[in-house]
């Protein structure tokens, strides 16, 4: 046995493959709309259906978000939101859910000023499974190496300009799942061209170490249940903070996130 | 302060993967990274292409008007009282500044990759209106991110590029100034990447543009070492340049990297003083990290959130600063030291009252420290400072600044 077997990533995505499912992997800014609701909005995710949390560090320039997401980071360093919060919201939320297995996405700098080492380390402690740095390609995967040694997967993402030289190096790092960006732009645009992806991902599994997710442009059960048809999860995003924007406590917030997975849930069922 | 990086020969850098040393890299959304290497291979080609190298030349002479003169500042230097300054005046290119060495490249550059639309960034306005200079002469589209807060400031620039037929485009995130001008066109090119070309100001941002920024503007080092020896027979004993992203200080340094007997200065904005913490000291108060796709030394605090910045010139305002610098302090090769808002004005009232020589505020912290080192050596030393820009475009500010209405 490896360590690898461990790691609540592999588990769950293991567990979709032999029940034939597809899986859900919703985002949130962490701290937003607000610093309380974080919390209890993970669980009402884990309520909806999500199969993976990607939770997002606020950063001040966040160069691959479009305007949803900015302005949610934006919103959540107003709060006083630090990478430290972040963690102990992951620890908090591990005092209920040993199971679902959440991944940090932010950029480089935050990382890189408090190290990689103490990263790492702090976050593995905080119950993080794996961690998608924007900013950090493959050819940059040596900063990051204390990530994989403190035992969280590298999210990878490739995309549809990604060459093939390239995809095949990110095919052979990927681990926990590899994130296929689902056209080039910013997150939240809405740009979805379901018939061209299906190919690609398609090549991309069959070569993959890891479990193919689509993300970018996914906003509603219409285009999540397209890209179900081929990816074994689906990443939705900025709808979802769109969604969240605005709610005042944790049960109007747990509202919000039900009704708006629930059909995208239901959607990744038929 | 012992140097943490020993150097053999400083024109061998970048590596192939766009480092100097530990610094710059191409840390950048995966999307990007495509039309990098495109870019990369294009530039590489042509960088060797002794017909695009004759084109560039030509547009040089008699578009830019090069080479631009150096010229003995004899009063200032009298009055100073010390070595003798000199200046490459830079203030004298077509549009005012050496923002244009750079952008008549990279245009040329976009046309030779068959890009009919080109974006930049831009803090001041100056490097958007040299874009939008030659976006024009080539029927290039052409689309200017800028910052509200900054289009606020520099009301003229923004008009002239309108007039150039360029779009200008408020950026209303984060701070509303340069850095966030940045990150909309990184939005902006990630999303356009088939026929966009990304124009970018300064010797930041992610491989290949530290690198191709810099041999762009180096063209004023090579110059400035030939005219120099010319006219005094010898190398300066200092030379100095102000620091925002670094792209004129590293075009007048190039040349001289390897001449260890040169010292080199860059002057960043120290804003009200570094101790305030109202500056835009990357290099003298800021550290390591990864900003807009290149590793390099940041303004940013416990939490690696980027702060903002402050200078009286809107063309420094910017919270990190190229790699190579970022090499340079490190390698002990180049020092960084801090001009505050103050002293960069009297250097630049001392410059018009004894030389007839408006310069930009940007420049002035570079006639500031000239000041300074040339107080420090004899009378038969010589500084060679960096005249990067012309000051027309910051008379409504310092009128402001003075009290006085126009």
């Amino acid at each position: 046995m490896n360590d690898t077997s461990q790691n609540r990533l592999d588990r769950r995505f293991a567990a979709l493959k032999s029940a034939g499912r597809t899986g859900l992997i919703p985002f949130v800014t962490a701290g937003d709309p607000a610093p309380e609701l974080t919390v209890p909005v993970m669980h009402a995710l884990v309520a909806a259906g999500a199969d993976v949390i990607e939770l997002g560090m606020p950063f001040s320039d966040p160069m691959a978000d479009g305007p949803v997401i900015q302005h949610a980071s934006e919103r959540a360093l107003a709060h006083g939101v630090t990478v430290q919060r972040v963690l102990q919201w992951v620890r908090a939320f591990r005092d209920t859910d040993a199971d679902t297995p959440v991944v940090l996405m932010g950029y480089l700098n935050p990382v890189e000023i408090m190290g990689e080492k103490d990263f790492a380390h702090a976050a593995a402690q905080a119950g993080v499974d794996g961690v998608l740095l924007v900013d950090c390609p493959v050819e940059e995967d040596e900063t990051v190496a204390p990530l994989r040694a403190a035992g969280l997967k590298r999210i990878l993402l490739t995309a549809p300009t990604t060459a093939q030289e390239r995809l095949d190096r990110a095919c052979e790092l990927a681990e926990g799942f590899l994130y296929y960006v689902s056209f080039a732009g910013v997150t939240g645009a809405g740009r979805l061209a379901v018939d061209t992806m299906a190919d690609r991902v398609a090549g991309i599994r069959r070569r993959s170490q890891a479990p193919v997710a689509v993300g970018f442009g996914v906003r509603d059960a219409g285009s999540a249940r397209a890209i179900a048809a081929f990816a074994d999860a689906v990443v939705i995003g900025s709808a979802l903070v769109e969604r969240l924007d605005g709610a005042g406590d944790a049960t109007e917030a747990a509202a919000r996130v039900q009704s708006f997975l629930a059909p995208i849930r239901a959607a990744l069922e038929r | 302060m012992k140097p943490s990086l020993s150097i053999d020969d400083y024109h061998a850098w970048p590596d192939e993967r766009g480092r100097f040393g530990p610094y710059g890299g191409m840390f950048v959304a995966e999307t990007l990274m495509a039309p990098l290497a495109e870019l990369r291979d294009a530039y590489l080609h042509l960088r060797e292409d002794a017909a695009f190298m004759a084109e560039l030349d030509r547009d040089l002479a008699h578009y830019v008007g090069r080479p631009s003169p150096l010229y003995l500042a004899e009063r200032l230097s009298r009055e100073v009282g010390g070595a003798r300054i000199v200046f490459k005046r830079e203030d004298l290119n077509h549009t005012g500044a050496h923002k244009i060495n750079n952008t008549v490249g990279q245009a040329l550059l976009a046309r030779h990759m068959g890009k009919p639309r080109v974006i930049a960034e831009t803090g001041a306005g100056q490097h958007g209106v040299a874009t939008a200079t030659v976006a024009a002469r080539l029927g290039l589209k052409c689309v200017v991110y800028m910052g509200a807060t900054d289009i606020e400031r520099q009301k003229i620039n923004v008009y002239r590029m309108k007039l150039l037929g360029a779009e200008v485009v408020p950026v209303t995130s984060g701070s509303k100034t340069l850095k966030d001008a940045l990150n909309e066109a990184l939005r902006d090119w990630v999303t356009n990447v088939d026929d966009t070309f990304y124009i970018i100001g300064t010797v930041a941002g992610p491989h290949p543009y530290p690198m191709m920024v810099r041999d762009f503007n180096a063209v004023v080092g090579r110059e400035a070492r030939a005219q120099v020896l010319e006219q005094f027979g010898r190398l300066p004993d200092a030379i100095t340049a102000c620091v925002g992203g670094g792209s004129n200080a590293m075009g007048i340094f190039h040349a001289f990297l390897n001449d260890r007997e040169v010292r080199l200065v860059g002057a960043e904005a120290a804003g009200e003083g570094l101790a305030s913490g109202h500056h835009a000291a990357s290099l003298a108060a800021g550290r390591p990290g990864v900003l807009h796709g290149n590793r390099t030394y940041v303004l940013c605090d416990d939490d690696g959130q980027i702060t903002e910045t402050h200078s009286i010139s809107a063309g420094l305002d910017y919270p990190g600063v190229g790699p190579e610098h970022a090499f340079l302090k490190d390698s002990g090769r180049a020092q960084y030291l801090g001009v505050d808002d103050d002293e960069a004005m009297e250097a630049f009232h001392r410059l018009c009252l004894t030389e007839g020589i408006l310069p930009a505020l940007e420049s002035s912290h570079a006639v500031a420290q000239a000041i300074k080192l040339a107080q420090a050596l004899p009378r038969d030393g010589l500084v060679l400072c960096n005249l990067s820009g012309r000051g027309d475009k910051d008379v409504h500010t310092i009128a402001a600044r003075e009290g006085i209405e126009l």
